[in-house]
């Protein structure tokens, strides 16, 4: 059951990732990273962090991709335009990535196939919240700072100039 | 029954490759922020699983950190592409190649 959740997701994610990087129609990009997004969230959810499957869900499906789709209507660009010119660079370069991300994955298969996890504990609300008032309360305290300052940025950038 | 560590981290460099090549490979500014989400949420992935293959929960404590600072490098990157949009009228990257307006 937890695996056929997975591959599903799995298999999902990475279509769906794949229309996300490739399609010429910005809607139709953020709307499929939306889906990736929720099939990175199953995962979670399957790795037993299970506040951090909500917080994704929150952050991302509701507050960051509404921020994209937001842009993508303000700015109504037209679509992208096959380039001018062939970009061998580029494509090599995509090439290698792929090359490098399957050799990782021949790796891992050899190296990590019957590796089962730790017995830990769950990534319930309590623990986090618990972690992040405790060590991390400075680093905590420090994302709000940083928060903050990338509103005001924002803002300051999008100021019209009279 | 529980999925290997080994078959996330697979997903997660799958994910990456792909919000790189979409980053490497695309003009329009909103699809690299795109690519570069993908990207980030294929570590937080990988993140995640060799927390879990660890039994430890600080890493999970860095993702929610990640997802924070995912969330204003967004904020400011479109508020420099409507930037950039109302000087150019193209979010093209290719067009950009002036250093001062």
């Amino acid at each position: 059951m937890v695996t056929a959740a997975f591959y599903l997701a799995a298999v999902v994610g990475l279509a769906s990732a794949v229309v996300a990087v490739s399609h010429r129609n910005p809607v139709i990009n953020v709307l499929s990273l939306v889906v990736t997004l929720f099939c990175v969230a199953v995962n979670y959810a399957l790795l037993g962090a299970e506040f951090l499957a909500a917080a994704q869900i929150l952050v991302y499906a509701g507050a960051i991709l509404v921020l994209f789709l937001f842009v993508v209507m303000l700015l109504n660009a037209p679509e992208e335009q096959p380039a001018a010119e062939p970009r061998p660079f580029q494509r090599a370069a995509g090439l290698a990535l792929v090359t490098v991300a399957a050799l990782g994955g021949i790796v891992l298969i050899t190296g990590l196939r019957g590796s089962l996890p730790a017995e830990g504990p769950q990534g319930t609300a309590q623990a986090i919240g618990r972690l992040l008032a405790g060590p991390y309360l400075f680093a905590f305290e420090f994302i709000s700072l940083l928060l903050l300052t990338a509103m005001v940025g924002a803002l300051m950038l999008v100021k019209r100039k009279h | 029954m529980t999925v290997p560590t080994g078959h996330f981290v697979i997903l997660a460099a799958l994910l990456f490759a792909v919000g790189a090549a979409g980053v490497l490979l695309r003009r329009s500014g909103i699809s690299i922020l795109l690519g570069i989400e993908l990207m980030l949420n294929a570590a937080n992935l990988a993140l995640v699983a060799f927390g879990r293959q660890h039994g430890q929960l600080d890493a999970q404590v860095f993702v929610f950190f990640v997802m924070a600072v995912a969330a204003s490098e967004v904020a400011v990157g479109l508020a420099l592409l409507v930037a950039i949009f109302r000087k150019n009228q193209s979010i093209d990257v290719d067009r950009l190649n002036v250093l001062r307006w």
